[in-house]
């Protein structure tokens, strides 16, 4: 009688048990609260629901690049942060800024205290030219320069000088080559009523820089703007524009190019456009814009007054040659110009930094990963970091508009669905439900556990706790 | 007998709670190590900040829908039946008839039928995520061309068509009564059809 009430008690026990397991939360850590950690933790939340999020940033401050990367002149663009809030508002999610992961917490402690994370902590170096003279005074890095008139708290000291030079050569055409561009040649009175933050507006006012070169490798049917950055520097009040009408003549290649690519042909009409209309008060302008094309950096020159100072940059001219269909590669031609200037801003690419314990392909700058699910080796895509994923930047590297980031994210978040489903993640939680669950059915006996000798039994237990029964 | 019972009853409950609350999660997390706890001070100080931006942005909301909403009310008390019929087409095919007022955006009406439709910018032309895809081109002529600027954002759009728009840009008016609009299903070939500026 009394083992039948006993063991009654004990089914009872356990099917409550499966009950409550089945609905505990899937735990959730977020690295990195711009748009693809953003982005990422509203899929989840939504998609799953005992899923609790926490997203954790280096930075005080959510939300990434939306703060520090968008320039202040394109309000439009952060207003994505309304929605970002409502995702940080959530009841099932918590932001915790000034954690830097590697520092504050490393990664495997973060992989024990959570069922999944997920790594969106983007590119914060820099590509790098690899050229003499790189690390002279006055070579910057454009991401610098960002983060410096965003007022992000690690581009607070950059203090470029924009007093000794008339002219500056930013290396790079895609869109962090215009904001920079539209940033040095705006009026500063307009400038005066964005989020600029107030050290760069008082830099920018007082600024000397007149001239700005934008120089890349290849043609203007390549170039990697968009056409709305395009069109507002083309449209700079009193800025003059300068485009070699040589540099439009399109090969056949190019005409292929462009057939295939509406950003690129859209690029190419408003180059050809400004190009060819004259400007309204040419010579009264006080500002100038050149467009450079086919020219590879090749060193830069070390000033003879100021020591230790940029003076100028030596470039080597290009031409195209096809690199399989539809692609065509900047090969140097062996001649050399020179373009003085006092200052060089580097936008050539973002690059990710790893941290400890995380997979990294050096070459590409990118976690290696199959749709988000971070691979222990490059090579092989069938080992696989149980619990770990990545998306945005780290994942794809660092190309795209915010919005890339939510289709970015829907891929990482259907991975660890599938994941779940298929009881793939057995992760520190989980694993730990096995102990958990033994401890309480031997208490009930008197024993220090009751171990669960089956597979079947484990492994139930085991993947109850991911909210998905097996 | 009954006392074990009502024993195990407490104990399953005190373990539900448990499991139940976000208290157990925090918990843990304090728990964990003396440095994590430190930062454990800082959410409080920053969700009052979180706050404050999201009460800006539901008060921001709050208003551009109520002026749209009393718009249509005057314009309802003169005019009756002064809505035309838009079908959505989501991603899985499913389809959501309904009802839209004359003048409303069409990312407006998917809003308020809770459909799903992104609007990063919320109407500001400066994001493609409001991207729909009008399905019969008859219907794309009856629109007017879309501006530059929304040339500009198509530009980015996933999965862009020829008679691709943006649902902020496709304001309904009667002739667009029956019009059918396709979300692009882009959720997997965001890398073959998105724009991926190269490296220079």
């Amino acid at each position: 009688m009394l083992r039948t009430r006993i063991f009654h008690s004990r089914r009872w026990l356990c099917r409550s048990f499966s009950n409550i397991l089945h609905s505990a939360p899937l735990r959730v850590c977020v690295v990195g609260s711009g748009p693809a950690g953003c982005y990422t933790a509203e899929k989840l939340l939504k998609a799953h629901q005992q899923a609790q999020v926490d997203i954790i940033d280096r930075l005080p401050t959510p939300f990434g690049l939306v703060r520090s990367g968008v320039a202040p002149d394109h309000p439009e663009t952060k207003i994505v942060v309304n929605q970002f809030s409502r995702v940080a508002q959530h009841e099932r999610c918590s932001f915790f800024g000034n954690v830097t992961l590697g520092s504050s917490i490393s990664l495997s402690e973060l992989r024990k205290l959570y069922d999944v994370v997920v790594l969106a902590y983007g590119a914060e170096s820099d590509r790098n030219l690899g050229i003499p003279g790189e690390n002279l005074k006055g070579v910057i890095s454009a991401r610098e320069f960002v983060w410096w008139y965003n007022g992000h708290p690690d581009g607070r000291n950059l203090d470029p000088d924009l007093k000794s030079t008339d002219t500056a050569v930013i290396l790079g055409q895609g869109n962090v080559a215009l904001d920079v561009a539209r940033i040095l040649l705006r009026p500063t009175a307009e400038l005066a009523t964005t989020d600029i933050a107030n050290h760069a507006l008082a830099a920018l006012e007082e600024s000397t820089i007149r001239v700005v070169y934008l120089v890349g490798r290849r043609g203007p049917a390549q170039a990697a703007c968009t056409a709305k950055e395009l069109r507002e520097v083309l449209g700079i009040r009193n800025l003059d524009i300068s485009i070699q009408e040589s540099d439009l003549l399109l090969t056949p290649a190019d005409e292929e190019e462009l057939k295939s690519n509406r950003i690129h042909r859209r690029i190419f009409e408003l180059l050809s456009k400004a190009a060819t209309s004259r400007p309204r008060h040419a010579d009264l302008n006080q500002r100038q814009l050149c467009f450079v094309f086919f020219r590879k950096p090749d060193s830069f020159q070390e000033s003879k007054n100021s020591t230790g100072h940029v003076s100028g940059v030596r470039f080597e001219k290009t031409v195209l040659k096809g690199a399989g269909p539809g692609k065509q590669i900047a090969v140097g031609t062996g001649e050399f110009e020179e373009i003085k200037c006092g200052m060089v801003l580097k936008s050539i690419g973002y690059k990710s930094v790893p941290v400890d314990g995380l997979p990294f392909d050096h070459k590409k700058g990118i976690v290696p990963n199959d749709e988000g699910r971070v691979l222990s080796d490059t090579l092989d895509t069938a080992v696989l970091e149980e619990g770990l994923y990545v998306c945005g930047w780290l994942k794809r590297g660092p190309t795209g508009i915010v919005a890339t980031n939510l289709y970015c994210a829907e891929e990482t978040v259907s991975s660890i669905l599938e994941d779940l489903e298929k009881g793939a993640l057995i992760s520190s939680t989980a694993a730990s439900k096995p102990d958990s669950e033994e401890r309480k059915l031997g208490s009930l006996r008197n024993k220090p556990r009751e171990k669960l000798a089956t597979w079947n039994e484990l492994l139930t237990v085991t993947s109850e706790g991911t909210g998905y029964s097996t | 007998m009954l006392n074990l019972n009502s024993r195990l009853t407490r104990v399953a409950i005190s373990i539900a709670k448990s499991l139940f609350t976000r208290d157990y999660t925090s918990i843990c997390r304090a728990g964990y190590t003396p440095s994590t706890r430190n930062y454990c001070l800082q959410p409080s100080f920053q969700q009052n900040l979180l706050t404050n931006l999201y009460k800006g942005a539901m008060f921001e909301k709050h208003n551009f829908l109520s002026t749209t909403a009393s718009n249509n009310a005057a314009e309802s008390g003169s005019q009756e039946k002064e809505t035309i019929s838009v079908t959505f087409v989501d991603k899985d095919g499913e389809e959501h008839l309904i009802k839209v007022p004359i003048g409303m955006s069409m990312l407006e009406a998917a809003h308020e039928n809770d459909i799903e439709l992104e609007g990063a910018c919320e109407g500001s032309l400066a994001c493609s995520t409001c991207h729909v895809i009008v399905m019969d081109v008859e219907y794309y002529n009856k629109l007017e061309d879309p501006t530059d600027e929304e040339n500009d954002m198509l530009d980015l759009a996933f999965g862009l068509s020829e008679t691709s728009r943006l649902g902020c840009q496709v304001i309904a008016k009667p002739e667009l009564d029956g019009v059918r609009l396709a979300l692009p299903a882009a959720t997997r070939n965001f890398a073959v059809d998105g724009y991926v500026p190269k490296p220079h």
